[in-house]
């Protein structure tokens, strides 16, 4: 199974809290648009990446295990 | 004793997430939600951002969960538009104006109301901004191209001079301190605030009084300062503040905070036996700051002590402590301010003055570590400076990553 990571553009509004929970995966660009570094973390990133879905105020990211 | 029945009492952010933390954590047995407003629980932020925009079309929802949602997916019984009352923590009771409620364990999330001006309400074109009701208000005043005046320099009052201004409207800020934000960010950041108004168009009047109100028919129009000028309004807006609704609280046992009665927890939340609390209305020891007492007004806190406080009320055993870096974040003019950590400080730098660089930075020092971060306009940076403050980061790894070391 893996893990892939779903970003809402529309719903995103680039506060960053995902960032703060999994730095490796999410990162806040200058224009205040977020990255997504890595659509498909390696498991070791589990953790991280459902912490960073709670954290996000806006309920813009998803987790689908593919 | 193991928990059946989970009450939470505060049908909001900390409110839901405490309900959807529960199930989450395996809680089957009931879980009631308490609600004094009669909405669904709701999200308060876009309140003074998004939903106070000139739209042809109405607003977007900020409720976050549809009742059948609660209902069905989350077997939430729901009892909206009946505040609780009293509390009884030893025959584990909480009281509504009409019956009461048995619980084996309580969260109690009822943030806070906000204070109003003294003699002034009534008066139509007057109001706070705590409630979507509020926010409706608002709008509507705006969309009618209300001259806005907001007495109090805070966050949210700036939203909302900035959405007027946005529409094109004159809006004017009132603030008693010679320097809006001083106590919440410092001098620094507070006069970069204030050139955020000026700059936009906003009048902002500092080391004011407001004396009084105007009004004919019963409706506002304009506010007299204690220099006896008036400035015209139809539009009023009270943003001085937020008090920890706890009244429901009082003759319960609970301590509360001397100076705001918010109610007072321990690291894990834990107000008595069987009750615990989160969100806006609990001062805690945050264990990230060597347990300095705090009360938030934060978004991101609420959420994350709601989740905790019932993680621990089904598991006082296993209960774990919250050590968190307060986080805020507000829009003004198009420019986005974030701010980390705590900004009561034996030293704030400003870093931006030094590189010259126009997006405002300040570090916030305590001893021989950074607590504390504020940014104008960089968003790729503030998550960084909280992984700082999380993992206490010394002040000269501080300036030396802000490359002034
Ligand atoms: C307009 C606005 C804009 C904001 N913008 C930001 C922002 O940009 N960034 C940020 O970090 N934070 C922001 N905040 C703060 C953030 O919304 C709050 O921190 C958050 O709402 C706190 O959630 P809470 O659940 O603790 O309390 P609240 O949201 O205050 O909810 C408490 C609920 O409890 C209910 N209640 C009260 N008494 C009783 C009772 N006796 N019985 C039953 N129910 C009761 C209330 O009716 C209310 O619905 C903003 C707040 C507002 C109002
Ligand atoms: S936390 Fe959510 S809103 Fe913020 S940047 Fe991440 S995905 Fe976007």
């Amino acid at each position: 199974m893996s893990l892939q990571v779903v970003l809402d553009q529309d719903k995103c509004s680039g506060l960053g809290l995902c960032e703060a929970e999994a730095p490796e995966i999410f990162e806040v660009r200058e224009d205040g648009s977020l990255a997504v570094l890595d659509e498909t973390p390696a498991d070791e990133h589990r953790m991280a990446c459902e912490a960073a879905v709670a954290a996000c105020p806006t309920e813009a990211l998803r987790l689908i295990e593919s | 004793m193991t928990v059946d029945h989970l009450v939470v009492v505060g049908a909001s952010l900390a409110g839901i997430r405490a309900v959807e933390s529960a199930r989450k954590a395996g809680h089957t047995g009931r879980i009631t939600l308490v609600g004094a407003e009669e909405h669904l629980p709701y999200d308060r932020p876009p309140l003074s951002k998004a939903f106070l925009e000139a739209s042809e079309e109405a607003p977007a929802d900020p409720r976050f969960r549809t009742e059948e949602h609660l209902r069905d997916e989350l077997g939430v019984e729901l009892r909206l538009g009946a505040p609780a009352t009293g509390l009884d923590p030893k025959a584990r009771l909480i009281a509504l104006d009409d019956t009461e409620i048995g619980y084996d364990a309580l969260v109690a999330t009822t943030g806070g109301t906000a204070r109003r001006l003294p003699g002034t309400d009534g008066i139509a074109g007057v109001h706070t901004l705590r409630t979507w009701d509020d926010a409706v208000a608002v709008r509507s005043a705006l969309d009618a191209g209300a001259r806005t005046v907001v007495i109090g320099a805070g966050f949210i009052g700036s939203e909302v001079a900035s959405a007027a201004r946005k529409r094109g409207l004159p809006a004017t800020v009132v603030e008693s301190l010679p320097v809006p934000l001083v106590r919440s960010v410092g001098e620094d950041m507070g006069h970069a605030c204030a050139y955020l108004h000026r700059a936009h168009g906003t009048d902002l009047f500092c080391g004011a009084t407001v004396l009084s109100l105007e009004q004919v028919d019963g409706r506002v129009t304009g506010v007299r300062l204690g220099d006896r000028s008036t400035v015209p309004a139809d539009l009023v807006v009270v943003g001085i503040g937020v008090d920890p609704s706890t009244g429901w609280l009082e003759g319960s046992g609970l301590e509360v905070h001397e100076r705001d009665h918010g109610v007072v927890a321990d690291a894990t939340l834990r107000c008595a036996d069987g009750v615990y609390a989160a969100g806006d209305v609990v001062h805690f020891p945050n264990k990230l700051f060597d347990g300095e007492m705090m009360r938030l007004e934060h978004w991101t806190t609420a959420a994350e002590q709601g989740a905790l406080a019932a993680r621990n009320a089904l598991d006082p055993d296993h209960a774990t402590e919250l050590g968190t870096v307060p986080y805020f974040w507000s829009d003004w003019y198009g420019s986005r301010i974030q701010f980390v950590g705590r900004p009561q400080a034996d030293e704030i730098r400003v870093i931006s003055a030094e590189t010259g660089d126009a997006r405002f930075l300040a570090l916030y020092r305590r001893a021989d570590r950074l607590v504390g971060t504020i940014t104008i306009d960089r968003p790729t940076q503030i998550m960084k400076y909280k992984r700082l403050i999380a993992t206490r980061a010394s002040w000269a790894e501080a300036l030396e990553f802000a490359g002034v070391g």
